[in-house]
């Protein structure tokens, strides 16, 4: 159990700086997930912290002390890699207790947390086996077996669930998030996979190229996405951007679309904005529902819109239309639509919807 | 005429003529020769060159092993030729290992040590065989066994440390890495992880080595003379003015065969065996 402070940390590989300047702080038994297109960084991160990969600058605490000269072995960290990495010459059972073995734990002693770790990951029977043996989502198993009999302070799984199909990566998910409420060690996860970062985080780390994006609660990032890079990230579908302008009037402001003008929930504060100002509205499936009601609610606003592609998935449909010549895309009832072209009124929740500058891209 | 039904014949098992022909082609060109050298090592003199030839000796005799090992030194020679190509071998595998590895994993010497490496064995051996004579001859180590094993080893080295190169590359990394954060220091993984999986490539490259080291000609002739010299130095006094002794040469040659024999038979497990199945995602 430990908590752990990143701060200005850089790694370059000659010409290529594939960490421009993070700085992190996870608190002890948090559950961190970091999370962002393929080349931002994140796993140069997460093996920085690891200590197999040396930083260019700045610095590492693991419980409070500076572990950047510290070899991996003695930062007390366990780690899950993506393709397992059992060592395929030694059974199940010397794969588990490798780590004790090698930090001279007395023989009786390694045989006896080998045997709870596979308990609890329910193993056991696999004991006698080699890793050639097992199915991957046997070997993933192991693979947790080996970081938790060894109760590191923190453990750092390097996208474990990428190569799973799709079902067992579901159940091994659900594991994980299992195993954290269970013994609570603070944990760092790197994913590209969204999904795996909003089910299992306390908190998201978003990074892009080299850099924190945004970081917080996974519901935060969601609601309230700092730039469009973040809100396009995270939620499928991914939200719609539709370009506008700004109209300011006194106390009340709307957005231009085209010739639609969207009035912005009244309270919502806009930090910096001007009128006229081009704006890319953000617009999530869920904030879109088919309009029931006489009237709109508060904060609402009602289109007439004509269907042009539905995209069923049982429970829910996935409805696209435009909007002021851009497509949208609704989140509506399976019965609330039955076939493109259809005209239906569509209540949009300008409450929730978000605003970004067109030329930045960051939250207004 | 109603028609009949066609009616299915059972499958007959065809035999494959063809392969048959091919393997016993090929088993006749690879067991002819040794047929004909252990039939020459057991005849009579007499009947070396008869026409028809014998195919087997109505009296099969040992005198020409007896001869070949004792009276020629053949067996002084085999001795030698064990110790030094069997050491040879052990340090050739030892540093090709940990060489290749440090060339592997941590690009020791950037792009180009490695090729170095192997372009010591474009040089032809007669180009140093000189040089070298001299050098030994006034370091004291001409003629001796440790003289001759130096030269094996650094001789092999290149093709040892290219072979393990190719092996250690092909590796994932992340095995040592998961034993680096279990515990071990660079060394531990390298030696209790690194090592058993690279097993069929050291063996390979040893097996590679030693039978250079066994079957080496050249610099042995140069470099030993009544103590140290090798196996294959000896065959050079069958053929003399006497003429050519073929019973004691066949003989010889079926003796020199048997370690290579039983290394290969050994080593043949190894080889085939491949590791790292089911290390990573299968």
């Amino acid at each position: 159990m430990a908590e752990v402070r990143i701060t200005g940390l850089h790694k370059r590989y000659g010409a290529f700086h594939a960490v421009r300047g993070i700085d992190l702080d996870i608190r002890d038994g948090e559950f961190t997930v970091l999370v962002g297109p393929s080349g931002c960084g994140k796993s140069t991160l997460l093996r920085t912290i690891a200590g197999l990969e040396e930083s260019s600058e700045g610095t590492i605490e693991i419980g409070g002390e500076v572990v950047n000269d510290f070899r991996p072995r003695d930062r007390d960290v366990a780690m899950v890699f993506q393709d397992y990495a059992l060592y395929p010459h030694m059974s199940v059972a010397k794969n588990i207790g490798f780590g004790l073995k090698a930090r001279k734990m007395p023989k009786p002693e390694v045989e006896a947390r080998v045997a709870e770790a596979a308990r609890m990951l329910g193993i056991t029977p696999l004991l006698g086996r080699f890793p050639r043996q097992l199915s991957g989502g046997q070997r993933q198993r192991v693979a947790i077996g080996r970081a938790i009999v060894r109760n590191p302070r923190i453990f750092l799984f390097d996208e474990p669930l990428s190569n799973l199909d799709a079902q067992l990566r579901d159940e091994m998910r659900g594991e994980i998030k299992r195993l954290h409420q269970d013994i609570a060690t603070t944990m760092i996860y790197v994913t590209h996979d969204q999904i795996e970062a909003m089910t299992l985080a306390d908190r998201i780390v978003l990074m892009r190229d080299g850099l924190i994006e945004q970081q917080g609660a996974p519901l935060d990032l969601f609601e309230r996405p700092a730039s469009t890079f973040v809100a396009g990230f995270l939620g499928s579908p991914r939200m719609s951007f539709l370009p506008g302008t700004l109209k300011l009037d006194g106390s009340a402001a709307a957005i231009r679309l085209a010739d639609a003008l969207l009035p912005v929930a009244p309270g919502r504060t806009l930090n910096g904005a001007t009128d006229g100002q081009p704006v890319l509205l953000g617009l999530r499936p869920e904030h879109l529902t088919r309009a029931h009601a006489a009237a709109p609610a508060q904060g609402t606003f009602r289109y007439d819109a004509t269907i042009d592609l539905l995209q069923p998935t049982g429970s829910r449909s996935y409805a696209t239309f435009r909007l002021a010549g851009s497509p949208v895309m609704a989140e509506l009832q399976a019965h609330d639509v039955s076939r493109p072209g259809e005209r239906l009124p569509i209540d949009i929740n300008m409450n929730r919807a978000s605003i970004f500058d067109a030329k930045t891209e960051r939250a207004i | 005429m109603a028609a009949v039904a066609p009616v299915r014949r059972p499958k007959r098992r065809s035999i494959p003529v063809g392969r048959i022909l091919l393997l016993g082609f090929f088993l006749l060109f690879v067991l002819w020769p040794l047929y004909w050298m252990f039939n020459t090592s057991i005849k009579p003199s007499d009947d070396y060159l008869t026409v028809p030839p014998v195919w087997f000796p109505s009296a099969p005799t040992l005198v020409h092993y007896e001869a070949a090992l004792f009276a020629y030194r053949g067996l002084d020679g085999l001795i030698n030729s064990l110790i030094i190509s069997l050491s040879a071998t052990v340090l050739s595998a030892l540093f090709g290992t940990l060489m290749a590895y440090s060339l592997a994993r941590y690009n020791t010497g950037g792009q180009h040590l490695s090729f170095w490496v192997l372009s010591q064995r474009f040089l032809p051996p007669i180009g140093i065989v000189l040089p070298v004579f001299l050098i030994y001859r006034g370091v004291g180590l001409y003629d001796t066994h440790i003289g001759l094993i130096i030269a094996y080893t650094v001789f092999t080295l290149p093709v040892s440390v290219w072979m393990m190169f190719a092996y250690f590359r092909g590796m994932p990394k992340s095995m040592e890495e998961a034993a680096l954060v279990d515990g071990c220091t660079r060394w531990e993984a390298f030696w209790r992880v690194a090592v058993p999986l690279a097993a069929p490539g050291i063996v390979a490259a040893a097996v590679f080595a030693f039978i250079a080291c066994w079957t080496e000609f050249f610099f042995a002739l140069i470099l030993t003379s009544r103590t140290a010299f090798t196996l294959p130095t000896v065959f050079r006094a069958f053929i003399g003015f006497q003429g050519a002794q073929y019973g004691e040469a066949a003989a010889l040659a079926i003796v020199s065969l048997v370690p290579s024999i039983a290394l290969g038979v050994l080593a043949q497990r190894h080889l085939v065996r491949g590791l790292t199945l089911g290390a990573v995602r299968g």
